[in-house]
């Protein structure tokens, strides 16, 4: 039945979108910062995979273990010298340098790699395309399965961290109240800073597992930043799980709507956005901070 | 108006005077302006009008309102779209485009209950996604053809010299219409009120601001603006692709004029639009790096020089040509102005 078969797909696309929201709510869980560089840099992250990948024939997975400390470094970088700087000159400031950077990393990636759309996909050989069929017709292909895995994974690791680990509660304290946490003798930009190169380290394996499932070109980076986005307000429940659940009713939206029309696929997942939102408006009455307070708290 | 003991509360200055004097001459000057610019200057001025609105509407609401939207491309889009189906539903060209900004205000005054309880960031991207919305519901429409595209069709009755200088005509009209509409009201009430809530909305609420009407007000006036500089943009080009006129590009060029121009200053984003026009007519043919060149400048300005080149100005001089705040003068000598 390709409803049913429609629905799993979806369930699955929700992975991916929980892996790619993972980053930005972790950011803004910490730091209070929406990256809207997010997307740009999941799939900056993409080609330098792809460059590694195409010019070394390694395995994209290979790639990884070097581009993830690199991308880790320059999440450190990007705290140090942009984000720390701009929270200083109010809130709204990392929307604006962070939206400059955005359009800066876009058509720099342009500028190298040109219109040309890439995929990992041809790296990774037959799990590209191998896939389970399940019955009913619903088939379950190994790289959305392997997606979702990460995903749940990298939640998973994320919140044990959070709770577990010296850095996870250093990390929940500077959250709750950087000048407190100081007092305590938390060094807070250190903290930051470690947060920072954290989140940005998922966007480079979101970004590589974008690559390895769709094709990219330098003009991804907004579309992404815009699905997860979507997914972290959807899903809307004070923790990273809530991510995972707003990426795959995200997901299954899609999927729905693109079997009722060709442009249903963008469609439904918007309108399921603002449908959640109003909902959840109605549902808290008159207070907007509690309307929101989902997304502030997350990831903790 | 009198302060305390040894102040003086004043609003103009004689240099804001001279300046409104200059301005006022200048509007004069423009009014005339197809009689002697020839076509390609009349034109290139009309690029440079729709910038300025642009960029005013985007620092009312960012600069003054707190709201880092970006999603105005929403509204731009819409605006263009509005004037095609008015005019394909029978109406005059250029009532048409007159017509389909305050359409657009009308739509965006359900939309802002909505957007503006969205904070900060999320406003920022709630905005995105909007737009986003708008354009591939656009999209459906049969008379738009998807991303083909349309156009106002109407507008080639009109000879080419008429069509140019009505365009600019009717550009420096909406500009300072919209630009006076700003400056009126960041003087009034309502300016202060818009500004308290940026500064901190509780802390505005409890002293009796109407935080919503408030910013509903300024979020309605920035999408006729944006909505009429996308109608203008419709009657320069004529031709309407959806995925040119809902790019996010627009919001990027407004976020460049109003942050290089000043942020939060009266004069910075006119400033800005023309500091952006000028790159534009000298770089815009050197593609994407001239796309480059303006994130990184948005991005090194909000970094190092958040208040823009005029607010750098107006911190060292304390000048205000087109005065929207108040200034502290101390009788005994000339003081410092606060704005």
């Amino acid at each position: 039945m390709i409803w049913a078969d429609q629905i799993v797909q979806g369930i699955f696309l929700g992975g991916y979108y929980a892996l790619i929201a993972c980053g930005l709510s972790f950011m803004f869980g910490v730091l209070r910062i929406i990256n809207l560089a997010h997307g740009s840099i999941a799939v900056l992250s993409a080609y330098l995979v792809w460059m590694l990948a195409d010019r070394w024939n390694v395995s994209p997975f290979l790639a990884l273990v070097a581009i993830v400390p690199a991308m880790a470094a320059a999440g450190w970088l990007l705290q140090r010298t942009v984000l720390e700087r701009s929270l200083r000159s109010g809130a709204l400031t990392p929307l604006l340098s962070t939206f400059g950077l955005a359009v800066m990393l876009d058509n720099l990636l342009f500028e190298k790699f040109g219109a040309d759309t890439r995929s990992l996909a041809p790296n990774i050989g037959d799990l590209a395309f191998n896939s389970w069929t399940v019955g009913g017709g619903v088939t379950i292909g190994q790289l959305a399965l392997l997606t979702f895995g990460v995903a749940l994974a990298l939640l998973g690791g994320l919140q044990l961290f959070l709770n577990r680990t010296p850095l996870g509660r250093a990390i929940r304290a500077t959250a709750e109240d950087a000048d407190t946490a100081e007092l305590v003798g938390i060094d807070s930009r250190r903290v930051y800073a470690a947060a920072a190169a954290i989140a940005i380290a998922t966007v480079a394996i979101a970004g590589t597992f974008l690559g390895m499932r769709a094709t990219f070109d330098p003009y991804t980076g907004p579309a992404q930043l815009i699905f997860a986005f979507e997914a972290i307000v959807i899903g809307g429940t004070g923790s990273l799980w809530g991510t995972l659940i707003g990426g795959i009713v995200l997901g299954v939206a899609q999927n729905l709507g693109s079997q009722v029309s060709p442009r249903g696929f963008l469609i439904a997942g918007h309108a399921v956005f603002f449908v959640v939102l109003a909902a959840r408006f109605v549902l808290a009455g008159r207070d907007p901070r509690t309307l929101f307070g989902a997304l502030r708290r997350a990831p903790i | 108006m009198s302060g305390g003991p040894g102040i003086v509360v004043q609003r103009w200055s004689p240099l804001s005077i001279g300046a409104m004097s200059c301005l006022g001459a200048l509007l004069v000057l423009l009014a005339f302006g197809p009689f002697y610019l020839g076509p390609y200057l009349t034109d290139r001025l009309t690029t440079l009008l729709i910038y300025v609105i642009m960029a005013a509407m985007w620092n009312a609401l960012a600069g003054y309102g707190g709201l880092v939207s970006v999603g105005q491309q929403a509204f731009f889009g819409l605006g263009a779209y509005a004037a095609i189906r008015l005019s394909h539903a029978g109406l005059e060209a250029y009532l048409a485009l007159i017509l389909a900004p305050l359409l657009v205000g009308l739509v965006s005054v359900p939309l802002s209950t909505f957007a503006l309880r969205l904070q900060g960031g999320e406003f920022a991207i709630g905005m995105w996604v909007f737009a986003e919305l708008a354009h591939l519901l656009v999209n459906l429409d049969g008379l738009v053809q998807g991303e083909t595209g349309t156009s106002l069709i109407a507008l080639s009755a009109f000879a080419p010299d008429t069509r140019r200088a009505l365009n600019y005509w009717l550009a420096l009209a909406v500009m300072t219409v919209l630009v006076a509409a700003v400056f009126l009201l960041l003087r009034s009430r309502v300016g202060a009120s818009i500004q308290a809530i940026r500064d901190n909305q509780e802390a505005a609420a409890s002293v009796g601001v109407r935080v919503m009407a408030t910013k509903c007000l300024i979020f309605v006036l920035a999408a006729v603006g944006c909505a009429a500089a996308g109608a203008l943009t419709l009657a320069t080009l004529i031709s309407f692709q959806p995925k040119t006129y809902f790019s996010v590009q627009w919001t990027a060029y407004m976020i460049f004029m109003t942050l290089v121009g000043g942020l939060g200053t009266f004069e910075g984003p006119v400033l800005g639009a023309v500091i952006f026009f000028a790159i534009e007519t000298f770089f815009g043919g050197s593609g994407v790096w001239y796309l480059v060149g303006l994130g990184a400048c948005a991005l090194l300005f909000s970094l190092f020089l958040p208040r823009g080149i005029w607010g750098a100005l107006r911190d060292r001089f304390g000048i205000a040509l087109m005065p929207v705040g108040y200034r502290l003068q101390f009788r005994p000598r000339a003081g410092k102005a606060a704005t």
